[in-house]
């Protein structure tokens, strides 16, 4: 029997948390609703098994994304999760079949050189040991980088990485050790047996030529040991939590769980399979034009995960979404935010360490569905049938010329239609959702929808794509939510309105809501290609950039959001455009201050670029002949 | 008596011993740009809420700094947050975040009542 005293705090370690790990496992799919449960289950029998563990291996084990993004933090973040999962695995055959038995415990592969010094003098003895040194070299690079990014994240590509708690510290510090402490460990031993490949081997012959090796090597394995049962200790309840939470989030994820509005169980594993990379961090806006810097996604799960006050940090964000589209993880960080919105001031914050380790069920706040209506005042709902409705929204309102010009279209296009808010109506309920205030949101949902249902009709024109979002996705209607730049794109394509072509050059800034909320990428583009020569910026699509007026924040001053928007208009004319298009009223109105470019909605244009249809003029008086313009499309 | 039909009108005086001004400094406290006011009314002019009720932002402002809450609190809770105002102040209050204070210190003005 192959045993020492040293194995002790490893094993300890490891089990504990392999024990943890399966009964937080449990305790998360019990919390699971039921539906998510049968849904969890299909997807772990059925055919998205496959695709879970691909996923796994090249997001949890290569982290593909990261790489693509980013090499070094990528090549960091593999070498530690991919070195360490091959060393284990490799650790693992060499002792099964080098080892004095077969199926051996786990302490023997990983303590293989202290109980078979002897190991990896000839043949294929030598090359499994030579790619086991291999592999811990593979491993201590990625660990050097690790430590140069703790001191200038600058190395890695990172602008900025992430704060730790101490806590996080001491866990961090014990997995720092865990590698070199194995080298020198595998070295002395080495060393004093002559035996070892091109690493441990070399490294060993150097430290024994001067040092005892055979009685100092006996300290470092105790050192690996221990470091390696502090780590396993100290993972719940640090960041490197993720690395168990991850594998199960992407099973749940894989059979189509979605976080939705519910505060349950799958809110908590996206919150505990953050690691802090610090991507989120980067791609803020809030960040790299303003300069706050503590209110990023990181921290946000961060504060949830360490049960703290996250009101101040949740609705300090713009809910632009470009951490979303950037989160290796792809955790929905701004679903979580809008939760915790919601949810108000937490109050209870939990000191206890033991309980930290199970945490109870965060004290769900009950969404207020009682009480006094707030806009009982709003006066009777009353809508003409018709069709097609015409929404333009509070900020439309704002911004005439958007109005006006979505008139003229659709007055040209001859389509029969209703202009809902003529005389301005009530808000689509967004701003208050935003605000976290659901109940309210709510009460004005109802009245337009209503409003709508009375009006019969199936298709719905927003101009404003605050109000498409919430139009789509918190309405319960019958009826076709369109934005205008998709319903212009229809007119084009039916040939109901004439276009001429305007020679200029414009740049498009996609609105976040528009964008990243709702996934309309293509047709404003289409609209615009076919009025202009649309531009490129380095700032397209996904990567777009916020304008700085979001509704989503109410925190920043006006000052920090001038700034957000200076910036902003600065990378998207770099191209020096005739125009900068948007889609939106309120990025619109958001530029038009800070630049000398024009500022104008995709209506405007394409209203500029509207050829009046002959027929309805020539009718009434044959000899008027209007003069053709230069180019028809 | 006789009665001539006439009454004595309402104190017109504004009591700054006897208002509170919990709101006003709480929302003072949060959002220093709620003193840049200068009472234009622009918010008023553009409001959505405006548009169907009687709702002034400009006329609650002063109300609250003037610490006279009671017309106050059941009106506040009029605004949609549309964020219109925000957009249209000319000294770049963050009205809606003062909508949201004010309604937040309300809350906790009947929490902990004196």
């Amino acid at each position: 029997m192959q045993f020492d005293l040293f194995v002790i705090p490893f094993n300890i370690g490891l089990y504990f948390i392999l024990i943890y790990a399966v009964a937080r496992s449990v305790l998360w799919f019990m919390d699971l609703s039921r539906s998510d449960k049968l849904r969890l289950q299909r997807g772990f029998f059925g055919r998205s098994f496959g695709q879970s563990l691909k996923e796994i291996f090249l997001e949890s084990l290569i982290h593909r994304k990261i790489l693509k993004s980013n090499f070094r933090l990528g090549y960091m973040h593999m070498s530690l999760a991919f070195g360490w999962f091959l060393l284990i695995l490799f650790g693992t055959i060499e002792a099964d079949v080098f080892g004095e038995s077969h199926l051996n415990a786990p302490y023997k592969a990983i303590f293989f050189k202290f109980f078979n010094p002897d190991h990896g003098r000839y043949g294929l003895e030598a090359l499994f040991s030579f790619w086991m040194d291999l592999l811990l070299a593979f491993i201590l690079s990625g660990l050097l980088l690790a430590v140069i990014k703790r001191f200038s994240s600058r190395a890695v590509g990172l602008k900025k990485t992430t704060r730790l708690k101490p806590l996080d510290k001491v866990a961090l510090t014990a997995l720092w050790l865990i590698f070199p402490s194995r080298l020198i460990a595998e070295s002395l031993t080495s060393g004093a047996y002559e035996t070892g490949s091109f690493l441990t081997g070399s490294l060993g012959s150097v430290l024994a030529s001067f040092l005892p090796a055979s009685q100092l090597a006996y300290p470092f394995w105790w050192l690996y040991s221990i470091s390696l049962g502090t780590f396993f200790l100290l993972l719940p309840l640090t960041r490197y939590m993720h690395i168990p939470t991850e594998l199960f989030l992407i099973f749940a994820r894989n059979s189509g769980i979605k976080t939705g509005d519910q505060s349950g169980a799958f809110r908590e594993m996206q919150v505990y399979s953050c690691s802090s990379c610090g991507i989120c961090i980067d791609a803020c806006q809030l960040n790299f034009s303003a300069g706050i810097t503590n209110i990023q996604s990181a921290y946000l799960l961060k504060g949830i995960r360490n049960y703290e006050d996250v009101s101040e940090i949740a609705h300090n964000c713009l809910m632009c979404g470009r951490c979303d589209v950037k989160c290796p993880v792809g955790i929905e960080l701004t679903p979580i935010r809008m939760i915790s919105r919601r949810n108000g001031h937490a109050i209870h914050v939990e000191k206890n360490i033991i309980k930290k380790y199970f945490p109870e069920r965060q004290q769900q706040v009950q969404i207020k569905t009682k009480g006094q209506p707030v806009f009982s005042w709003l006066p009777e709902t009353v809508s003409e049938k018709t069709d097609v409705l015409y929404f333009a929204g509070c900020m439309t309102h704002l911004t005439p010329s958007i109005k006006n010009s979505m008139v003229k279209i659709l007055d040209a296009s001859g389509m029969s239609y209703k202009f809902l808010d003529k005389e301005g109506g009530a808000c689509c309920g967004r701003p208050l959702m935003l605000a976290g205030q659901d109940k309210e949101a709510r009460e004005l949902i109802n009245y337009n929808s209503q409003l709508i249902w009375k009006s019969g009709a199936h298709t719905l024109v927003t101009s404003c794509p605050i109000c498409y979002k919430i139009f789509r996705e918190s309405y319960y209607l019958d009826v076709e939510v369109l934005h205008h730049t998709q319903y212009i794109k229809m007119l084009i394509e039916e040939n109901s309105i004439k276009l001429r072509f305007l020679r200029k050059n414009i740049a498009y800034h996609a609105p976040c809501e528009l964008g990243r909320g709702s996934g309309v990428y293509d047709e404003p583009k289409a609209v615009l290609q076919h009025v202009a020569r649309l531009q490129k910026t380095s700032f397209d699509d996904e990567n777009s950039l916020c304008c700085g007026g979001s509704l989503g924040n109410m925190k920043i001053s006006s000052q920090k959001k001038s700034k957000l928007a200076h910036d902003a208009v600065r990378e998207l004319t770099k191209g020096n455009p005739d125009m900068l298009a948007t889609a939106c009223p309120l990025c619109k109105k958001t530029f038009s201050p800070v630049t000398a470019t024009k500022v104008a909605d995709i209506a405007e244009i394409v209203a500029e670029a509207l050829v009046v249809p002959p027929v309805k003029r020539i009718i009434p008086q044959m000899n008027y002949r209007i003069n053709e313009p230069a180019r028809i499309i | 008596m006789e009665k001539f039909g006439f009454t004595i009108s309402r104190g017109r005086q504004i009591d700054y011993d006897a208002n509170n001004r919990f709101v006003a400094e709480y929302i003072r406290d949060r959002e220093p740009s709620f003193r840049l006011c200068i009472e234009c009314g622009c918010c008023s002019a553009t409001c959505t809420t405006g548009n169907f009720t009687r709702f002034s932002l400009r006329e609650l402002q002063i109300l609250i700094r003037r610490g006279e809450n009671d017309q106050v609190r059941e009106n506040i809770k009029k605004c949609m947050l549309c964020g219109k105002c925000t957009l249209v102040c000319p000294r770049g209050v963050n009205t809606r975040n003062v909508v949201t204070l004010a309604r937040e210190a309300f809350q906790k003005e009947v929490k902990y009542a004196v």
